[in-house]
């Protein structure tokens, strides 16, 4: 019987050598921005991947939780795709969660309720089934919040709830497009 | 490969580090629009709706100055008044406003209000007209201040029915509905008639044990009065079934698991008989709905039921104008599993007791005055001011047709899209209003034509006068210091000061 996790596998694995591909030709062009992006290391990155010195935020944010730096040989690697489909390939520490290592390198990702599973808003896609199936299973909590998910997958999860392990070492997470261009057709009545 | 980012140090620790003169000029001319001066931006309404866009286009548009009004002397909205005490975890939002109002190019004005003359609000007033003036850009994020009506005899006469949004704000300190005091112990049943979250906040506030809800920021008349309440048994009733419901899951586990609160089953012949073949979240919620409560009901201190297909017809009250009962017609359902199914009404009645009940049907936007002057087109049927889905404003078109964006006008969260979602969507809408504000000021869309874009500087000569207080971010600090040390006393995070008139006393 084809339930709707499975069909959705399916359909991953389908479009998987397509997606590649894109990823391959927006590598190429992605490392010359590279260069630019790590002269510029001390600069915070805007929202639309702009390089600009924060207009506001006259003394440093506090919300998000500290990661902590990898000891040298026992970083582990994961690796955000953007909104824009940019790769971004992070070393980090065991222990960390994907929220706070994506606020902590300016990558969008909201996190509105601080990190207490309470919102949706730091919902991230495991692109591979293999990592996915590594995590522990999300608790009711969790899954609760990602049923209001914009764009929910089967291999969807909530970033501060994922919790950086040597078995995840490698693994990739898409933060999904969450622009949602609303049509006068939403707003069709709701009685 | 991609590029390994070097630097281990957390992003706010970054920013103190200080940046080299050439570096900044770099970049922060990089992104110019044609504009040499900054974006004067007016933000009505300091929700999450007017906080997020303000943080996105001051993100996206370097150099924006955004200057926030809001009628009340404190900010947050329904963060404040509508996220239930319970749900301390949701106002964490809270921390990225307190970012975004930290900014020197930030300024909040609080207790001001636009076009609003009358009602409630005891603060200053500015014409809306004089707010165009001074303004390239203007986002209305004032969201929904009226609630529906049912329309049914004897709604507005007996005493004992509420509205959701009264009940809500009351519990909350909202200085509007403060004087409420609603009336919990003429009977222990319970009608709440609507079937949405906000239904499911004030179902939870009459069942869960208040020695809970005393820890939260809930204000301590609400404890007295819940403290007094003899409900024990509420009923949520909606017009159509399960599959149509708009709560959402979070809140009815929380219900399920409230100790020593019992769930009645719910009517199973509502229920789709393949439940496992259903999208993901409906299936979840359809779940835990047939699962039941933790509690067994018949042991339980109070229980609750989802009641469906039930439209209420009338309120009946005794003969000392208090309620008595509410009277509902069954509706049918076109087609019970379609999550849009229609009803449609039979002649069969039924009767609930109820000593007291909850009208929670939805919130409704209204038009500021001076909408019309300005060639604002608001919708009154959907309760919305018409954009075209990014937020732009629509002009009032006298031939039908649809109208084009008004120059430099948009709005944001629910007066946008109408009184659903949570924090996070209205995050999502905010962001996308924020973005199209970026986007015309980056390309050659016009904004507001005013005689000089310099903003609060040159309204506040003409705001204050006499009595009129203005409460500034500092003031608001003020304000919020001298609540967390009276909830210090009460053993809370907070204990709200529920008067406008209390509120600018602290800050003074």
């Amino acid at each position: 019987m084809a339930t709707p996790r499975s069909l959705v596998r399916s359909l991953q694995s389908l479009r998987t050598p397509s997606y590649q591909s894109i990823t391959h030709i927006r590598q190429s062009a992605f490392s010359s921005r590279s260069k630019i992006r790590s002269n510029s290391s001390l600069l915070c990155r805007s929202r639309a991947g702009v390089p600009l010195l924060r207009p506001f935020s006259t003394s440093p944010r506090c919300q998000h939780g500290h990661i902590h730096p990898p000891k040298p040989g026992e970083e582990l690697y994961v690796t955000f795709i953007d909104k824009e489909g940019k790769e971004h390939k992070i070393a980090v520490s065991k222990g960390d969660n994907l929220l706070d290592i994506a606020q902590a390198h300016d990558l969008e990702m909201e996190g509105a309720c601080g990190g207490s599973c309470a919102c949706s808003t730091c919902h991230v896609i495991v692109t591979e089934e293999d990592y996915y199936e590594k995590m522990p299973e999300p608790e009711d909590d969790e899954n609760d919040m990602l049923d209001l998910a914009f764009g929910l997958t089967e291999t969807s999860r909530l970033g501060c709830q994922v919790v950086m392990t040597k078995e995840l070492d490698g693994m990739k997470v898409k933060l999904p497009s969450m622009t949602r261009n609303l049509q006068a057709s939403d707003f069709g009545s709701k009685s | 490969m991609a590029s390994i980012a070097k630097s281990w140090l957390c992003a706010s620790c970054r920013r103190k580090t200080s940046v080299s003169l050439a570096a900044k000029s770099r970049y922060s001319y990089s992104t110019a629009s044609r504009h040499d001066r900054p974006l004067r931006m007016a933000v009505v309404g300091s929700g999450p709706a007017g906080f997020y866009t303000a943080y996105r286009v001051m993100s996206k548009v370097p150099k924006t100055k955004v200057d926030m009004f809001e009628a009340l002397p404190v900010p947050y909205g329904l963060v404040r008044f509508g996220v239930a005490p319970d749900h301390p975890e949701v106002k964490n939002c809270q921390e990225k406003f307190q970012e975004v109002a930290s900014s020197p190019d930030f300024t909040f004005i609080g207790n001001v209000s636009i076009g609003n003359t009358g009602g409630h609000f005891a603060g200053c007033t500015i014409p809306l007209a004089s707010v165009l003036h001074h303004y390239d850009a203007i986002v209305f994020a004032y969201g929904a201040s009226k609630d529906k009506k049912l329309g049914i005899p004897g709604e507005s006469g007996l005493q004992g029915i509420y509205s959701a949004r009264e009940f809500v704000g009351w519990y909350n300190g909202l200085p509007e509905y403060a004087g409420l005091a609603p009336d919990l112990t003429k009977g222990d049943e319970a009608v709440i008639i609507g079937q949405g979250n906000v239904a499911l906040d004030v179902a939870r506030m009459l069942l869960e044990n208040v020695d809970v809800l005393r820890k939260s920021d809930i204000t301590e008349a609400a404890i007295e009065a819940l403290l007094k309440s003899r409900i024990k048994r509420v009923h949520i009733v909606g017009r159509r079934g399960p599959m149509q419901a708009a709560f959402t899951i979070k809140e009815v586990r929380e219900l399920m698991k409230l100790n020593r609160v019992g769930f009645h089953d719910i009517d199973m012949s509502l229920m789709p008989d393949e439940i496992s073949k259903l999208p993901r979240a409906r299936r979840r919620l359809m779940e835990i709905m047939m699962k039941g409560s933790t509690a067994n009901v018949d042991e339980a201190l109070k229980s609750w039921s989802l009641d469906f297909c039930l439209s209420p017809t009338e309120f009946l009250g005794r003969p000392d104008r208090s309620l008595e009962s509410t009277v509902f017609e069954r509706t049918l359902l076109s087609s019970p599993f379609d999550p849009s199914s229609s009803v449609a009404s039979t002649t069969e009645k039924l009767t609930i007791p109820s000593s007291v009940a909850f009208r929670s049907i939805g919130y409704k936007s209204v038009a500021l005055p001076g909408f019309d002057e300005a060639g604002i087109s608001f919708n009154d049927r959907k309760g919305i001011i018409d954009n075209d889905g990014m937020g732009r404003v629509l002009q009032i078109n006298k031939d039908e047709s649809s109208g084009s964006h008004l120059p430099g006008v948009y709005c944001a969260g629910w007066v946008k899209r109408g009184p659903t979602g949570v924090i996070a969507s209205t995050m999502e809408d905010a962001f996308s209003t924020g973005d199209a504000i970026a986007s015309d000021w980056n390309s050659a869309a016009p904004f507001i034509k005013g005689e000089s874009s310099s903003g609060w500087e040159a309204l506040r000569a003409g705001v204050e006068h006499g009595k009129c207080k203005v409460i500034t971010w500092e003031d608001w600090q003020k304000i919020d210091k001298a609540e967390k040390e009276r909830g210090l006393l009460a053993g809370k995070e907070r204990e709200k000061f529920t008067s406008t008139k209390e509120m600018l006393a602290a800050a003074s």
